[in-house]
Formats: structure tokens, sequence, C-alpha cells
């Protein structure tokens, strides 16, 4: 497959692996705040190829898996509703409310339909004016575009009975916070690729000058995740907190301007929590005022919907990357996939769910 | 089995199936005689008894039932009544028996189209025939309007276990081959594909076969070197292998790069987000076989349609016992897990 | 995240006022909206991501840094068809 296979060459990986080895003069810990980057990197075994002094941290890069509580408890009131088709990503569909997960809620009658665009959304819209057909619009900013345009269609044609419910979340907040929390250790930063496609990497520029840190946009297959880690390592050996593009067949520094036009026509920057973090100033988006009758939120009378986390689960410390998964008491005992306690145990992206895939209970040195 | 040219009222595009095809009076008659007969014939169901009566030859009997709710009905490359046929076919003859007899119990939702069940009824009757099974009894019930899937086949079927053969997942000896022949993901992908809502256009095919010729000759050459066979339906090569590992406490390690996968089931799987180890095939065989006589059974199995691409993707191990493990293209090594349930296409 | 596979556009049209188009990933076809990629041409590659093509893909750079790094592999000591060191002997 062209623009994949190339970027899967164990030849080439091999080649950056020992350059990386060349170039690694002592430790370093580098995080990814990319649930596609460590999916990958563990599927691949990325870790285990790198030298012990290169240490790879696993950051709040799911937003399946940040997903407040209370947003899917809110998603599971809306999808029982007899008048509602409720649609969403695949990666919703197992995470666990205080109770129950939205397949549950299908199996008990809600009519839960997966789709893989948000434009499909609107069509089902279309097709069944008598049902109020809302949408899980979840993401980073790779799927805002989809989002936003799915909302600023809707208000173009008129169509009353759709919404969303908004649960989109910014990475360089993600990564201020990271870097402001005490005992950090955090010395350098993968940036997402496709978060960078659409918001170029304009915006890391400040963080990496005012926390001196390196930051480098990187992809996502084996090749491309090296290539990155051997730049990271490569600035951090120098002292050079910049932020370099190690995926320039995709990212350019101003990103998709048509992408982020539309972004802020329908969006605006607000608070959002995170769930096993807690509340991130100005790191989320919401729906802009002219906007708000797409709010899902606001058209079904949600506000009392309140959630409590499982007082085992420690996804947060494994978010910010303090906690390895398997360093966690309740990993793969009272916590796996087919009973998790939080969400980075149920999206395949999650940190804990990768690390109970790949490398549960096994030596993989 | 012979299929007699019967003249009987024909099948109107728009006729669908009411209640009272289901009640057993007049009209169950007439969907026997219009849609079932002109298509299945054979001396048992001929009898139009409540049971058949079966001579079996000599030997162990292998009896298996399976109930197939595929959505939808029908898919790239065939339909949910040849699925029902060489799906029990396949689940006898990987327990080393010959298929003989089938049963097909239908559970139709009313307002089903009468012309896609004919085409069904037919489509299990060609199954059938080229399977060397007969189907030589049966059951129609239908249910109220609203049942999303439209149409449930169950089929159980009967063989008889060659005689020295003992093929059994706890019979893996360390050491053993595993063979896999042919490319994952074909089914699976077929079917999630051609679903509505998903925006996608694919060229992907269904695998669905009945495996038993191939598997018949296996045994003809080298009887005792198969220790296990299965063929990888729901959950795919992954969940056989695990099955597999943990019913003869052994472990699994198998290469990457022998994986073979067609190039429009991998860029869908790629696109949408989902392992092709994880997804059901139809037509495919797992086979743990003794070392030393691996390379005559990949020989046999080349000389067929349905094997020739077989391979050996790994082998059996005494380390981690009761786990699968992948050596990936770039020498690290991960677990292959069961998955956890239905594969959904995922943005992350 | 996020899930964003290359694929080669086939063909362009216009649903409900926004601009469409079929693209193939290895023999599959998916729908993808090209409003975010406004001059893309037939021919071209894009990665796609909820069904969105997000951004036409430089194949210029990308030929150029596999050029760079296939140079990094003559260079060096590895020699390319030597056996891939397995992890225990690194």
């Amino acid at each position: 497959m062209k623009f994949i296979d190339e970027y899967r060459d164990p030849q080439l990986a091999r080649k950056f692996l020992d350059e990386i080895r060349r170039t690694t003069t002592r430790h370093w810990t580098i995080m990814e705040i990319c649930g596609g980057q460590t999916h990958s990197i563990i599927r691949n075994g990325i870790d285990q190829l790198l030298p012990e002094s290169i240490e790879l941290v696993h950051g709040p890069g799911c937003p399946v898996c940040v997903t407040p509580l209370e947003s899917i408890e809110r998603a599971l009131a809306i999808a029982s509703r007899k008048e509602v088709i409720f649609t969403s990503f695949g990666d919703m569909l197992r995470v666990p409310g205080n109770s129950k997960d939205l397949f549950m809620a299908r199996s008990e009658g809600g009519d839960v339909r997966i789709l893989f665009s948000p434009l499909d959304a609107l069509q089902i819209a279309r097709d069944n004016p008598t049902k109020e057909v809302v949408f899980f619009a979840v993401g980073f900013e790779t799927t805002a575009p989809a989002n936003a345009m799915a909302v600023w269609q809707a208000a173009r044609e008129g169509i009353k009975n759709f919404s969303v419910l908004v649960s989109q979340v910014m990475v360089p907040p993600a990564m201020r916070a990271i870097l402001l929390s005490p005992g950090n250790r955090v010395q350098g930063f993968l940036a997402a690729g496709h978060v960078c496609a659409v918001m170029g990497y304009e915006e890391y520029e400040p963080v990496a000058h005012e926390f001196n840190v390196p930051v480098v946009p990187t992809g996502f297959e084996p090749v491309d995740l090296l290539a990155g880690i051997l730049r990271t390592v490569e600035l951090l050996e120098e002292g050079r907190a910049e932020v370099v593009n190690c995926y320039g067949r995709v990212v350019s520094r101003e990103g998709n301007l048509a992408a982020k036009q539309t972004i802020s026509k329908v969006f605006e920057v607000t608070d959002r929590q995170w769930r096993g973090i807690g509340l991130i100033p100005l790191s989320g988006l919401g729906l802009r005022a002219e906007y708000a009758h797409f709010d899902a939120e606001k058209k079904f009378d949600l506000t009392h919907i309140r959630a409590a986390e499982s007082l085992l689960c420690m996804s947060g410390s494994v978010l910010q990357g303090i906690l390895k998964p398997d360093a966690c008491p309740a990993f793969s005992r009272e916590c796996t996939p087919e009973h998790p306690l939080g969400a980075t145990m149920v999206s395949s992206e999650g940190a804990c769910a990768a690390y109970y895939n790949y490398h549960r209970n096994f030596d993989v040195s | 089995m012979t299929i007699a040219p019967v003249c009987f009222t024909p099948i109107l595009q728009h006729e669908t199936v009411q209640m009272a095809h289901g009640a057993g009076g007049r009209l169950s008659q007439s969907l026997m005689q219009r849609v079932f007969m002109p298509h299945i014939h054979n001396p048992f169901l001929d009898l139009l008894d409540d049971q058949a009566k079966l001579d079996l030859p000599p030997g162990r009997a292998a009896f298996t039932t399976d109930t197939y709710v595929v959505s939808p009905v029908f898919f790239p490359g065939g339909n949910i009544g040849e699925l029902a046929v060489n799906g029990t076919v396949n689940d006898l003859a990987v327990g080393g028996a010959k298929p003989l007899y089938l049963s097909a119990g239908f559970v139709l939702e009313e307002g089903f189209l009468l012309a896609e069940l004919e085409t069904i009824v037919k489509s299990m009757a060609e199954a059938a025939c080229r399977a060397g099974v007969m189907i030589v009894t049966g059951d129609t019930k239908v249910v109220g309007k609203g049942q999303r899937d439209r149409i449930f086949i169950n089929t159980s079927g009967i063989g008889i276990i060659r005689e020295g053969v003992n093929l059994s997942c706890r019979n893996l000896k360390v050491g053993d081959s595993i063979i896999l022949s042919g490319t994952v993901g074909d089914h699976g992908m077929a079917i999630m594909t051609s679903r509505e809502g998903l925006s996608f256009q694919s060229r992907i095919t269904s695998d669905c076969a009945a495996l038993n010729g191939m598997i018949g000759s296996i045994l003809d050459e080298v009887p005792l070197a198969i220790h296990a066979m299965r063929d990888p339906t729901r959950g795919g090569v992954a969940a056989t292998l695990n099955e597999l590992a943990v019913s003869s406490s052994v472990g699994i390690e198998i290469n990457e790069t022998t994986i073979l996968v067609k190039p429009d089931v991998r860029g869908a799987c790629e696109l949408l987000g989902i392992d092709p180890l994880h997804v059901a095939n139809e037509g495919k065989l797992v086979m743990a076989v003794a070392a030393d006589k691996v390379q005559t059974v990949l020989d046999v199995m080349r000389t067929f349609d349905l094997g020739r691409d077989a391979v050996i993707i790994g082998s059996v191990v005494d380390d981690h016992p009761g786990m699968v493990v992948m050596r990936t293209v770039y020498g690290s090594r991960r677990i292959i897990d069961l998955p956890l349930g239905e594969q959904l296409p995922r943005i992350c | 995240m996020c899930l964003a596979i290359p694929g080669k556009l086939l063909e362009l049209s216009n649903e409900n006022g926004l601009k469409m188009g079929i693209i193939d990933v290895n023999g599959s076809k998916t729908k993808a909206c090209l409003e975010y990629v406004p001059d893309i041409q037939v021919g071209q590659y894009t990665i796609v991501h909820a069904g969105f093509a997000l951004k036409i893909i430089d194949e210029e750079e990308a030929a150029e840094s596999l050029k760079l790094w296939q140079e990094l592999i003559d260079s060096g000591a590895f020699q390319p068809d030597q056996e891939l060191p397995s992890p225990e002997s690194l």
C-alpha cells in the first residue's frame, strides 16, 4: 500500500534503531500524546526494540479514554429515549458508564448505530424526519473538522432533528498540564501527526520555548515513529528545545487552513474535564452560541446527570504517564477488557488495553 | 441427490412470507411445495415424515449444530443459506468426520420475500450437492414483523469419523507446525463493507466454502500426523489459535511475515482500524501438524483451490502455555489475544 | 488517535452542496468529503479520517525523505541483507 508499506520497512526501521542507539548517551523520557501512536508503538513492539535508556511514556492521547464519565452517562440517557437514533464512532460503544455501555443500551432497545463519518449521521437525520438524530462528537483536533462540518452543513440545510453531544479535546493544553504537573519527568514530546496535519505545529513553538522541551510532529507507522524518536533524541542530546517536523508529507507549519476556519466558525475554546485528570482550562471545544440549537446537552435536559469514577481506577495516573499500566494494582485483576474499570482499558488505544492485549504476563524480553 | 423438475405455481416477485406459512396448515404445505421441494430432493426428505430414518455406516458418529444469523443476508460471495450448509459441513470435517446428513430449521420474519427465500434454498441445495451431503429433514416457523435480521437458519449435521483419526484441540504437541490454508479476513470484511451506513465499496468477496473435500484428501495421506483442525470463523485466526493453545496448555508462536491478506481486505482493515487476525473466515483451515509431515500436508493442500496459498505460520512451543505470541517483522514480540467481541470500525 | 489512511482520489462528485470524492485504498473504495482539500486533483493521494480528506500528501517531500533515509542505510555499517537481530541480542 502506497505511503504505508515504505514506512513499515523492517530494514529502514532497523537502521533508525541503530542510529538511536548510537546517538543516545544518557536516559531520556519521551512522551507521545496520541492514542494511535501508543497503539502502533505497543503493537509493533517499538518500546521493546529501543535501547533501555529511552523511556517511552504514553500520554492522554486517546479521546475515548479522556471523555468524562458524565458524557458517557449523558450519551446513555439520550440513547435510551424512544424518539432518538443515537449515532457514534465505533470506539465509544464499549466505554463503560456507571453501570453500562452503549452496546448494552442497544440491547435494551436503544437505536444505537455505528458510523464512520458524522456526515452519515446527517443523512440518517434526513431519512428519518420524525426521529431525533444525535451524534457523539468525540475527538481531538483531527476529528474536529469532520464534526464541525456536520454541524455547519446541518445549519446550512436547516435540518432540525440533528444534534451533537460534544466531547472535543485539544493536545497543546494537555501537554502544558503535563509539563506543569509536579513530578513531571517528560523531557521531549512526539506530537500527534494527524492533529498537526489539521492544526499545524506553530502552536507548539511557545510550549517548546517556555518549558525547554523539543516537540517533534511524528507519524504513525514504525519507521515514522522511529524517525521521530531519533529526531527527538538528537534534539535532547544537543540541548535544542525546538519543534522539528518529522512528518513532512502530511504536516505543515500552519496546517489545514480550511479546516481550522470551519472549526473556529462552529466551535469555541472551552474549559474541559478530562477523565482521570480533571479540569484542564481552555482545553476543549464547545459549540458557539449561534449553533447552540445543535447541542444535544441543551436539547435534552441532561444537567442533572452525575457520575462517579471507580475508586480503584488509576487511569488518570496512567494517562499522565506517571504510572505504567501493569503497575496498577487492578491491572488484569479487577480491571480487564471484559470488565474495565476505566476508559484506558476499553479503548484499543488506551494504554491499559494496549498493555493487556500485547504484553500481559509475558516477558517480552 | 436428484432435482426433479416439477410444475408449481411460480412465485410472484412481491409475494412475502405470512404468519400462516408457519402454522402447519395449507399455507405451510404450499411453502414447502413452492419454495423447498423444487430444489431439495432426496429419498429421505421426499417422504415428508416428521423424521428422517437413516442407515448410518459403521463407526463413531460426529454431530454438530450451528445457527446462522448473518446480516446482510445476501453478501458478496454468497448468502446465509450456503453459509449454513458449509459451516456445518466444516464443523464435522474438522473433527475428522465424513459429513453425511444435515437438518435445516428456518425462522422467518413475516414479510420476508418468497423470491429471496427461494434463492437461499436453492443455494443451500447447490452447496449441499457440492459438499456431497443431503438435507434430510427441516422445519419452518414464522415470527412477527420487526426482527431486524429477517431470517435465521439452524443446521445440524451428522457424519462418521474416519477410523484411526483423532483430531482434538487438546492434542497439540510441542514442536507441531501450525498451517493456515490461505488469506485471512475475506468473509468478515465482505460482510462489514456491504453493510449499510459505512460509505464503502469493495470487491471483497466471502471465502464461504466447504472444506471436507480437501480435509478428506489430507487425512487420506497422513491420517495420524494431523493433531488438530479448526476453521477460524468468528473471532478469526486469533480466536482459533487461542482456543487451541488453551485447550492443549501449550504456547503458540506465529510469524507476522507469513500471514497473507488480500490487498483489498487489507485496505478495508486499515481504513476501519480492524486487525485481520480478528476477522471471521468461512473457508479457511488452521491445523496443528506433526513437523515431519508438514511438507506432505502442504503438497496435498496446494493441489486444491482452497489450499493453494497454504503456508506454515508458526509452531507449538512450551513457552507461555495458553498464550499465542506473534513475532513481528521487526523482531519484537507481542501477544495475539482473543478479540473481545464484534469488530467495530474505529477512528482512533 | 487518529486513524487516517492514505488513499488515491479516483473521482469527484457533489453531494448536498459538498465536494465529495471516492478514495481508493488498496482496492477498497470509500467516500470522503473533500471540502478541506479543495485543490485536490484526481490521482493525488490524501489521508482520510472519519470520512474526510484532511491533507493532500506531499509526494515530493515523501520521496525526498525516503531518499534521505535510504542514504542513511547505504552509508552506514548495516548490511540490508543481514538477518534482523532479535531483541535478546540487542
